[in-house]
């Protein structure tokens, strides 16, 4: 049998890279488990990334390609995909879902202007161990836990309590803000700025931290 | 009817696992149900130890994954209770010798054997901790009031929810009444607050807990330990009874929260 064109793999840095052509998600599994079984000996142990396109993949879809791959001895440790369902899907099983992060560029760029409709929502509450990355503003709706991680393009807007890691304005947007019902992170960014959480107890309002001068500052809400 | 597979985890090692195992297990068997624990942790083995039945075991749980006995013959029966069973794991291999589909299908197995099976899961949130969560129906997560054990507990909740085993059910262990009231521990309160998930169990702390697990004898079975009546009513709880939480030295704090579940 021909290499299936359904199926192709590149070795990278990290292990392999194995990338899924169109075609439905049923054919898509068959064909990579019947190249796997081709040579199970050169993928046993493998470190597997894999790319499965536009393909919209759901929880029991996934945790069962995970399950079936670590059965052969496959770790699966990365899903690549253009879907939101996919990249929502991989981020809850703790997979990662590109291939090596690059840093946001630390140097404060020209802040250019997100349109508001690009923001992601989020429904929370956010564990420990979830991390949200957008290169817009994020909404949460729920607290965000202690161990949880944000990094948004632009700012960050919770209704909840904020005690995780939070980074607004991750491309170097200084105007970007970070508020919270209750504002007591384990850590705050804005830009470039670094700062913790002074305060303990934390204040039982609503709060507003933003850039003023380069220094961040964080204070009560009030009606403007 | 066939039975319920729980599973018991909690992300951090040491915060109560298998002593909640195996005093749930003999809390259920005293109250007349037929229940099997399996320990999940292949390499790292203690359940028979805490359930006192190490010198009984012939089989383990990788000879019958890997067809070397009959489901029968690594059922270890207790020597206390008639209908409570223990599957030991090995103690020679590690966790990649059980795939989550073999316990899946051991499960199965045994559903229609016992009314129970609990699965004492091992720490962590890799390959036994995805064995112990395959097969569950439902699954209980231990935690002590710090913060440490907290956030674990939050991580493994989360991935429950997202392996779709949710919602999960909490079990706070090793409370200590004085402690919280001075101001040196995390409350109940506290913990659920940022758990937010469904309690099922209070445990506070005894030291009885430690000399029950090197003998071999699970408290549960102590009418006059409050450790083991906590274990009698996470059964109960399992079960289906609703039992009014315990109450500990500080009734002021623990009243507020039955408030709250009653609501």
């Amino acid at each position: 049998m021909e290499d299936s064109p359904l199926v192709q793999i590149k070795g990278i840095r990290d292990g392999l890279l194995v990338t899924l052509g169109q075609a439905p998600w049923p054919d898509l599994l068959t064909a990579l488990l019947a190249r796997i079984e081709r040579q199970p000996d050169f993928f046993r142990g493998a470190h597997l990334a894999l790319d499965v396109g536009s393909c919209a993949l759901h929880v029991q879809e996934l945790a069962a390609l995970r399950d079936q791959l670590s059965e052969r001895g496959i770790s699966l440790w990365a899903v690549l995909s253009e879907s939101p369902l996919t990249e929502t899907t991989a981020q809850n099983l703790g997979l990662a879902t590109r291939l090596s992060k690059p840093r946001p560029p630390q140097v404060p760029e020209t802040s250019e202007k997100i349109p508001a409709e690009a923001a992601k929502w989020v429904r929370g509450p956010l564990r420990s161990g979830t991390k949200i990355v957008h290169e817009g503003p994020v909404v949460v709706f729920g607290d965000v836990n202690p161990g949880a991680e944000i990094v948004a393009g632009g700012s960050i807007i919770i209704w909840g309590r904020l005690r995780g890691v939070v980074h607004a304005g991750a491309g170097g947007d200084e105007s970007a803000i970070v508020c919270a019902l209750e504002l007591s992170p384990t850590q705050l960014r804005i830009a470039g700025e670094i700062a913790i959480s002074p305060r303990k107890p934390a204040k039982n309002q609503p709060e507003v931290a933003r850039l003023a001068n380069g220094h961040l500052i964080a204070e009560p809400w009030q009606k403007q | 009817m066939a039975a319920q597979v729980v599973t018991i985890s909690s992300g951090k090692g040491g915060v109560g696992k298998t002593t909640s195992v195996a005093n749930i297990a003999v809390a259920l068997a005293s109250r007349g149900q037929r229940v099997a624990c399996i320990d999940g942790d292949i390499g790292l083995r203690n359940l028979d130890v805490v359930m006192g039945l190490e010198n009984r075991i012939v089989y383990d749980l990788v000879d019958y994954v890997e067809g070397r006995c009959r489901l029968r013959q690594v059922m270890i029966r207790d020597k206390r209770l008639p209908e409570l069973y223990l599957i030991p794991a090995a103690q020679t291999r590690d966790k990649t010798a059980v795939s989550p589909s073999d316990m899946v299908r051991l499960c199965d197995e045994l559903r229609s054997e016992v009314d129970w099976i609990l699965i004492d899961s091992p720490a962590g949130i890799e390959r036994g901790f995805k064995n112990a969560v395959a097969p569950a129906d439902r699954v209980l997560v231990v935690t002590n009031p710090d913060v440490s054990a907290v956030r674990d507990a939050d991580r493994v909740i989360g991935i429950l929810d997202a392996e779709e085993k949710g919602p999960a059910s909490l079990v706070i262990n090793r409370v200590n009444p004085s402690m919280v009231k001075r101001g040196d521990m995390l409350s109940v309160d506290d913990v659920l607050d940022l758990l937010a998930i469904d309690l099922i169990g209070i445990v506070p702390e005894d030291e009885n807990v430690i000399v029950a697990s090197n003998k071999g004898q699970p408290l549960a079975l102590d009418p006059k330990s409050k450790a083991g009546q906590a274990f009698q009513n996470i059964a109960r709880r399992l079960m289906g009874e609703d039992v009014p939480f315990l109450e500990l030295e500080t009734p002021g704090l623990f009243q507020r929260l039955l408030g709250r579940k009653q609501r």
